[in-house]
């Protein structure tokens, strides 16, 4: 085994952390950004008002057919053509990530909006609460329970489609190691790790959904 | 108290309500029954505008329930409504559940709020229930509940859409005692039910609802004496005879 150089981690761990903060950014930015934005897709996905729903319903059939790739391309050339100046690449993936995950965000939400009893509304309506209290109030806590192991399960999915940043010449961890890998000739060691980070920070996120899952009251 | 005329209600090309008209005066008791399907539940919910109807007028206490000038959270907060599935909020205790709409549309106090579903809770028998989730109370517990929740905001009349369907027969009685009670103290009730025996003992009046149409409107002792529909004779021989 003496042929592995597992020193190259230590070596290149600066590298590899800004990496691995790159890869943070976008998972962070683009749950937050993309649960805001989902949110407001969905309650105009589950409004009546035709003009609200088919537009809502339109850009998540879009963006869910569109592959991510393609996505980050799309923003990385056409945002500095319609805004008529460059913008970084951070700046466009950072958006694409956001416009992107919002389609999936949306469905979650929604599911788990339709996913509480009618009846709830009814009950709460009829107390004489206003329709954005009986939202807030009674529809929200539940649907959040319910969909909070599929945005942990989106979470996942999000960390390891920021490997695909590179496409956009950005760093993040798996793009990081791979340039290691090939500019040190240390690609077992390099893959290795990637691989060990990957499961251990996936495998723990399923799990707390998993927990969460289990400790609700059905 | 409740004035309802003419009432049409469609679902799509299906007419569930045509041309309804009945009263509940302050204080009076009415249970509504009839077959499944006869429109009984839409009736009610289109009370408290629950379910909006296309022509025809309801009134409460004076105030048109389908006028786009009417505050309807207003309306339905002085309304206590009793659903066949309780539709208690999971994610609370039963004391939030009874504390809920007194804090958010009337305004009290969390403290002052609690202190009257205390009260309340106490009074449908479940005074040591505050602190219980609903999956943790009976089906007849449940339903006392959002009685209690109803209650709560002192309403001037009660709606109750089949609150005794959807529970085990053992529990059926402990709801009933405490509808009765209710309507002992003096409070407007509409109750659809399938139960005779209650309406035998507590209603002023019975309208019987059959295919969209309130087909008799009669003071209880009659009803189940001598109905004076063919239709209302076949029910009741049916309910009764079970």
């Amino acid at each position: 085994m003496s042929d592995f150089d597992w020193g190259v981690i230590a070596r290149s761990s600066g590298f590899l952390a800004d990496g691995m903060a790159l890869s943070a950014l976008l998972v962070l930015v683009a749950t937050v950004g993309g649960l805001i934005l989902g949110f407001g897709l969905a309650l105009m996905r589950l409004s009546s008002h035709r003009l609200l729903s088919v537009p809502a319903s339109a850009y998540v059939t879009v963006m869910r057919t569109l592959p991510l790739v393609l996505v980050l391309f799309w923003f990385y050339f056409l945002v500095p053509l319609a805004i008529g100046r460059p913008v970084g690449s951070l700046a466009s993936a950072l958006l694409a990530f956001v416009l992107f995950e919002a389609a999936f965000y949306c469905e979650i939400v929604r599911a788990g909006i339709s996913n509480v009893r009618n009846g709830q509304s009814d009950a709460g309506l009829a107390t004489g609460l206003r329709r954005t209290q009986v939202l807030r109030l009674i529809i929200l806590p539940q649907a959040l329970r319910a969909m909070m192991p599929l945005v942990l399960n989106q979470i996942v999915i999000v960390f390891q489609d920021t490997s695909l940043v590179y496409v956009v010449s950005l760093h993040d961890f798996l793009t990081a190691a791979s340039v290691v890998a090939s500019r040190d000739g240390r690609a077992t060691e390099m893959y290795t790790l990637v691989a060990v980070v990957y499961l251990v920070i996936c495998l723990s996120t399923t799990k707390a959904a998993e927990f969460y899952r289990k400790g609700l009251p059905s | 108290m409740i004035v309802i005329e003419d009432l049409h209600k469609s679902y799509g090309n299906q007419q569930i309500l045509c041309g309804c008209s009945a009263t509940v005066n302050l204080g009076e008791v009415v249970v509504v029954c009839g077959p499944s399907g006869s429109g009984k539940s839409t009736l009610i919910k289109c009370i408290n505008g629950l379910v909006p109807f296309e022509r025809g007028a309801i009134t409460v206490d004076g105030v048109s329930v389908s006028s786009p000038k009417t505050d309807l959270p207003a309306l339905r907060s002085r309304i206590g409504m009793v659903f066949q599935s309780f539709e208690l909020y999971p994610h609370m205790t039963a004391l939030q559940n009874v504390s809920l709409a007194q804090i958010h549309v009337l305004k009290r106090s969390r403290a002052e709020a609690d202190a009257r579903s205390e009260k309340i809770l106490a009074r449908v028998g479940l005074g040591d229930k505050r602190d219980s989730r609903p999956s943790q109370l009976s089906g007849g517990q449940q339903q006392r509940v959002s009685i209690a929740r109803a209650l709560a905001m002192d309403p001037q009349a009660m709606l109750f859409d089949e609150p005794t369907s959807a529970l085990d027969p053992e529990m059926i009685n402990e709801v009933l005692e405490v509808m009765q009670e209710l309507a002992l103290e003096g409070m407007t009730m509409m109750v659809v039910t399938h139960e005779m025996g209650f309406a035998q003992r507590v209603a002023d009046r019975v309208l019987f609802m059959d295919r969209g149409q309130i087909v008799e409107d009669t003071p209880t002792a009659q009803f189940f004496t001598a109905p004076a529909s063919e239709r209302a004779k076949q029910f009741l021989t049916k309910v009764l005879t079970h």
